[in-house]
Parts: structure tokens; sequence; C-alpha cells
């Protein structure tokens, strides 16, 4: 089985990003990291291409940098990556992001296509559907366990009140969620040989996509304002000596709660 | 310009979100649809235009994931300049993005506010744990797709009002729409839903086990309170996803919160900083939730909670 990751490479989380204040575009290091919740979509495009004899190919749009980020998800296990890194990408919204990642998908060819289901940086959360819809695909979305028999694949789907079982037959888009797989830790050959694996990076002219309809001017928003939130009023801060919980109390009595 | 307001029908009847967004629509001013997907009754389609829909196309697309349907039914409606609210549940995201990529449209996720000046739309979006406020504006053409956080606004209930139902035919998707719902299973925990709750009792990876996490469970019990929990401990299978609370759970405001054991990540406290009362227990002084907290305590859940736990019983 053909299996496309879609994979983000970010800031590194534990420094909050800033943003460009004439573009108010988030600034991007030469050094960013792979974004953590991608990791459960490597894992189990991993898991189901060991299945299936297959392979796996790791998609990612945004300014390639370094590629550390993308060597990180080499490590684990993925074959090759796909990098669609362009000037005239900056700026792009989500829709944008979505033809040029699904032009990308399509070039490749696959059978799966697995993305998460929110990144850690824009969290906008739509991205997966958009894909499905341009790839003329199903998509079994928030799924917290998947299993696949024959060419059908089953998933648990989360749900506000639980989860549903959902089904499809393949060609398909999984957006998986944290811990629905356990990410594997890259070995030391596995980071050898990272650094080895073919990483295609491609233009927009390349995808076949009109450089006027990407970027800033293609995604149909512009930030307006930025502005620090109003902040909360600060609270008490008391160390336990053994006697705290009695000002829990007197919290909870005030709040009427008790 | 109209607005279009997605809503899911429940068993329980339409999504909670989905009110709170006609409300919006309704004080905006304006001509106000709600797309209503799902079993409909005459007790649902009530409920939505109470809250301010003077019509409701209603699809029931049966035991079919229905984004692709959702999706290609309110393409066919919408048009030029309309907005189209959905909220930031599963179900709403799918529709909202799959209805983007049809229809050419961008859609601004997040949103905490909506704001209409004449023909531009404006929304609101909190970024980096809430910290900074972002405003962005739509500029393209099409209609404008915004996906709301719950809770950023308050449902109300109208005048009672009969909206008009237009049932709307499942469209033929092909190949996207291909995806079944076999089975449905409700995750019900005890004690009042996290969502509607006055007081919540949260806890995270501070707790140390799926066992001594049930200490959440004994004080929240004592307080007739909900519980909740962190992302860390939902993945540890301590506790099932539907107590989660934040960026990809479920977002809260109670009267009171007391986290026990938990850092504040961002994606936390997007979910619970606007309750009224926090209190937090955590062993770390530099923990970033004692920046939220009305009362902090520097201590050992596993010390505070039980002796808080006795003497609530005691009283
Ligand atoms: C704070 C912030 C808010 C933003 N809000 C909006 C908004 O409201 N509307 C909008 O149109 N744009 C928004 N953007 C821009 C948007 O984040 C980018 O276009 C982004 O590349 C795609 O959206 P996402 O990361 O939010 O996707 P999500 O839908 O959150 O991502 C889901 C999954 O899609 C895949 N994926 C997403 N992006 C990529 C990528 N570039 N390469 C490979 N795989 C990817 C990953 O598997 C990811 O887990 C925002 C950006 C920031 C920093
Ligand atoms: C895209 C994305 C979405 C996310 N969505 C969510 C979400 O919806 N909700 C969510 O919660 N998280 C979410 N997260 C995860 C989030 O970033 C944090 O990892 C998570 O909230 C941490 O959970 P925690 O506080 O339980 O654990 P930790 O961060 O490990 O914190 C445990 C805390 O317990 C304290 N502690 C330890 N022992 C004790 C003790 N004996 N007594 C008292 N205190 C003790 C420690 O000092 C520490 O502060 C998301 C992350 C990403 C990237």
């Amino acid at each position: 089985m053909k299996i496309a990751v879609c994979v983000k490479q970010i800031p590194d989380p534990a420094t909050p990003y800033t943003l460009d204040p004439a573009t108010h575009f988030v600034v991007r290091p030469a050094e960013q990291v792979l974004d953590d919740t991608d990791r459960y979509g490597i894992e189990l495009g991993l898991q189901l291409a060991e299945a299936t004899s297959g392979s796996v190919t790791l998609v990612s749009m945004g300014p390639a940098g370094n590629l550390q980020g993308i060597r990180q998800a080499l490590a684990m296990g993925a074959d090759k990556a796909v990098v669609v890194s362009d000037p005239a990408l900056r700026g792009s919204g989500a829709a944008v992001t979505a033809r040029v990642l699904a032009a990308a998908i399509a070039r490749e060819g696959f059978d799966l296509v697995v993305t998460g289901t929110e990144s850690t940086d824009g969290y906008s959360g739509v991205m997966p559907q958009m894909l499905a819809e341009l790839l003329d695909l199903p998509a079994l979305t928030f799924a917290r366990k998947v299993s696949l028999e024959g060419t059908t694949i089953r998933v648990e789907r989360q749900t506000a009140a639980g989860y549903d079982e959902v089904e499809s037959a393949l060609p398909v888009l999984i957006s998986v969620t944290s811990g629905a797989v356990e990410p594997r830790y890259p070995t030391f050959k596995g980071i050898m040989q990272a650094k080895q694996k073919p990483v295609d990076q491609p233009t927009v002219a390349d995808l076949g996509l009109d450089a006027a309809a990407v970027g800033a001017a293609g995604s149909g928003q512009s930030i307006t304002a930025v502005r620090p939130a109003p902040e909360r009023a600060g609270g008490v801060k008391i160390k336990d000596e053994g006697e705290a919980h009695l000002e829990i109390i007197k919290v909870l009595e005030r709040t009427k709660v008790i | 310009m109209k607005i279009f307001v997605f809503a899911e029908l429940n068993t329980a009847g339409p999504s909670t979100i989905s009110l709170e967004m006609l409300t919006k629509a309704r004080n905006l001013g304006g001509e106000v649809a709600a797309f209503a997907v799902g079993a409909g009754s005459d007790a649902a389609f009530a409920t939505l235009g109470a809250h301010g829909a003077t019509t409701v196309h209603h699809l029931d697309p049966g035991d079919a994931l229905p984004a692709a349907a959702a999706a290609a039914a309110l393409a066919g409606l919408v048009g030029d300049g309309d907005l189209v609210f959905f909220g930031l549940t599963q179900t709403d995201r799918d529709v909202a993005g799959r209805l983007a990529a049809r229809t050419g449209a961008a859609v601004l996720s997040n949103a905490v506010d909506v704001k209409v000046e004449g023909g531009s739309v404006g929304v609101v979006n909190e970024i980096l744990g809430g910290s900074t406020l972002v405003e962005t504006e739509f500029t393209g053409s099409g209609p404008r797709l915004v996906v709301v956080r719950p809770k950023s606004f308050t449902a109300e209930a109208g005048a009672a009002a009969q909206p008009q139902v237009h049932t709307v035919p499942v469209p033929d998707t092909g190949r996207s729409g291909a995806a079944r719902i076999t089975a449905r299973h409700a995750e019900e925990s005890q004690g009042p839903s996290l969502a509607d709750a006055a007081v919540i009792v949260s806890g995270g990876r501070g707790l140390g086990s799926a066992e001594k996490f049930g200490l959440v469970g004994e004080l929240a019990g004592i307080l007739g309170a909900a519980v909740g929990a962190t992302r860390a401990v939902v993945d540890s299978g301590w506790v099932p996803y539907s107590v989660q609370v934040g960026q990809t759970g479920k977002t809260v405001k109670p009267s009171v919160y007391i986290a026990c054991g938990i850092s504040g990540a961002m994606q936390h406290l997007v979910g619970m900083k606007d309750s009224t009362t926090i209190i937090a227990i955590n062993k770390d002084e530099e923990a970033p939730i004692f920046a939220v907290a009305d009362l902090g305590v520097i201590g050992d859940v596993h010390q505070v909670l039980p002796k808080l736990i006795q003497a609530l019983k005691a009283r």
C-alpha cells in the first residue's frame, strides 16, 4: 500500500513563536522541528506499510529551512519526503495549503492519506477534510483506533459524546488523534539513514499551480490587528504547610460551592 | 448578506454550540437560516427557531458520515458574501473543510468573536494560550466560513417561532461520501455534564496513576462537580476523551475550576481560562497554571486532596 503522511515543520513550541510586526505572519526560523502531533500519523503510516509491504512518503508545505523537522520524521522510518517550499507560498491560509498538499499527493499517487487532527502552531483543524474533498476521497476523521481488513479501513471516530465505529474502502484519508498509536523513537540507525533519504522539493509551478493563486494573495484573509488579551487579575499563591486545604475550603465557601 | 448556522442534530436535540451561534447570528441581524444535519424532529426545529433561525434546511444522511453530503448540499445554498458559522466540533469542522474546498472560500477558525461592519466581516481569535488577540478580515469573494469556539457566545432563546423547514435531498457524492457509521457509542461519565457544570474538578499527570486519579472523582462527587482532565491523562487511558478540557477537548466556563496536578499548557488554558474562579494545586512553584489561578496552592496533590476530601466529608 502506498501511504502519504502529511507532516509539518513548526517553530519549536518550547519557545513561543512571534508574529512579524509588518505582515503578522509567524516568524519561521531556519531550524524548525517536526510538529509532535504528526508523530502519530507517521507511526500509523509505518504500521500499515509494514503490514502490507507498502511505503510511506511524507508530504509537507512550508519553508524548508535546514529540513531538521523532516529528517526527524524520516528517522522514524518513512521512505522519502516531498517538501513544497516556495517563496510564492508565504502567507498561505489553510485552503491554499490544502490545494498545494493535494497537488503534491496526487503527483505521488497513493492508496491512503494520513494527517493529524490539528497542527500545534495553526490548529485551524480543517485541513483533513479539505484534502479529502480535493482528492475526491472519503475521510475517516478523528480516528482513535484504526484497523485494516483486506481493503476496508475501520476506525473508532471520536465524538463529543463518545465514539462512532466508521468504515470505508480504500483509497481513503484518515486523520489520527494522539493516543491512537504509540509513536516509536528513532533508532541510531534510523537517524543515520534519514540523512541519505530522498527529499524532493518541487516548486508551485512544478505542481502545475498558478503562483498568483497561492500565498497571501490567494488566501482571502488579512490580519488587521494584533493586541494583548485583557489580563486576569492576579491571585494569591500559598505554599502547603499541611493546612492549605483550609484555604481551598474558604474559597469554596466564598463562591457558595459549599 | 445571509447567515447560515450549521446545526448538528443529536438525540438530545441541536448541538449546544449551534444554539450559541444562532443567538449571535440573530443579534448580528439580517436573515438567519440553520442547516440542520441528523435525525430531525419538530421539537428540534422549534428550538432552532426560538434561537433565531427563520428557515431550517434539514438533511438526514442516515448512516453516512455526513460531511461530504452536507458540504455538497450547503454549497448549493450559500452565495457570495454569505456568512456560514460552524462550531469547533468534530462534525462541524469536517463540513467546514469540505465546503471551503468545494467553494474555494476562506475559512477562519478558532473564532471567539465575529464583527460585521458594513460589508466587511472581522473574526477575532486567541493565540498563544489566549494571551494575544488577533483580528482577521475576509478579503476575497465567495462565502465566508467561520469556525467558532464553543462558549464564545451565550445561547438565549427568544420568542417561540416555528421556522420554515425545507427538507434537503441527500446529494450523490460518489466516492467522497462513501464512509459509513456502523455503530455509535456514548461514554457518559457520572454526575453533571462537563460542558454545563458549575463546578469542575480536573486532574493532570501530576496525579501519577489512573488509580490515584480516583481522588479527582472523589472530590468531584462530594462537590457535585463534573470531572475534567488534560490530554496527557486521556492519552494515557486513565479517563475517556469525553472529559478532556482544552484546545482539542471541551471548552468550559464553570464558576469554579479546580486544577489538580495540571501544568497549564497553552492548549489546556484555552479551554478553561475563562472560568470565574480558578484554584490550582501543583508542586512546581513555576507551573504556568498559577498565572491564571485565583488561589494557587504549591503542594503535593497526594497530601492536599485527601485532607480536603476528609475535611469536606466531616462537614
Ligand atoms: C495562530 C494561527 C492561526 C491560523 N488560523 C488560520 C485560519 O483561521 N484560517 C486559515 O485559513 N489559516 C490559518 N492559519 C494558517 C494555517 O495555519 C496554515 O495555512 C497551515 O499550513 C494549515 O493549517 P493548520 O496548520 O491550521 O492545519 P490543521 O487543520 O490544524 O492541520 C491538520 C493536519 O493537516 C496537516 N497539515 C497542516 N498543514 C500542513 C502543512 N503545511 N504541511 C503538511 N501537512 C500539514 C498535518 O497533518 C496536520 O496535523 C493560521 C496560522 C496560525 C499560526
Ligand atoms: C495540537 C495540540 C492540542 C492539544 N490539546 C490539548 C487539550 O485539548 N487539552 C489538554 O489538556 N492538553 C492538550 N494538549 C497537550 C498539552 O500541550 C499538554 O501536554 C498537556 O495539557 C499536559 O497535561 P498535564 O498538565 O496533565 O501534564 P504535565 O504537563 O506533565 O504536567 C503535570 C504537572 O503536575 C505537576 N505535578 C507532578 N506531580 C505532582 C504532585 N504530586 N502534586 C502536585 N503537582 C504535581 C507537575 O509539576 C506538572 O506541572 C495539546 C497539545 C497539542 C500539541
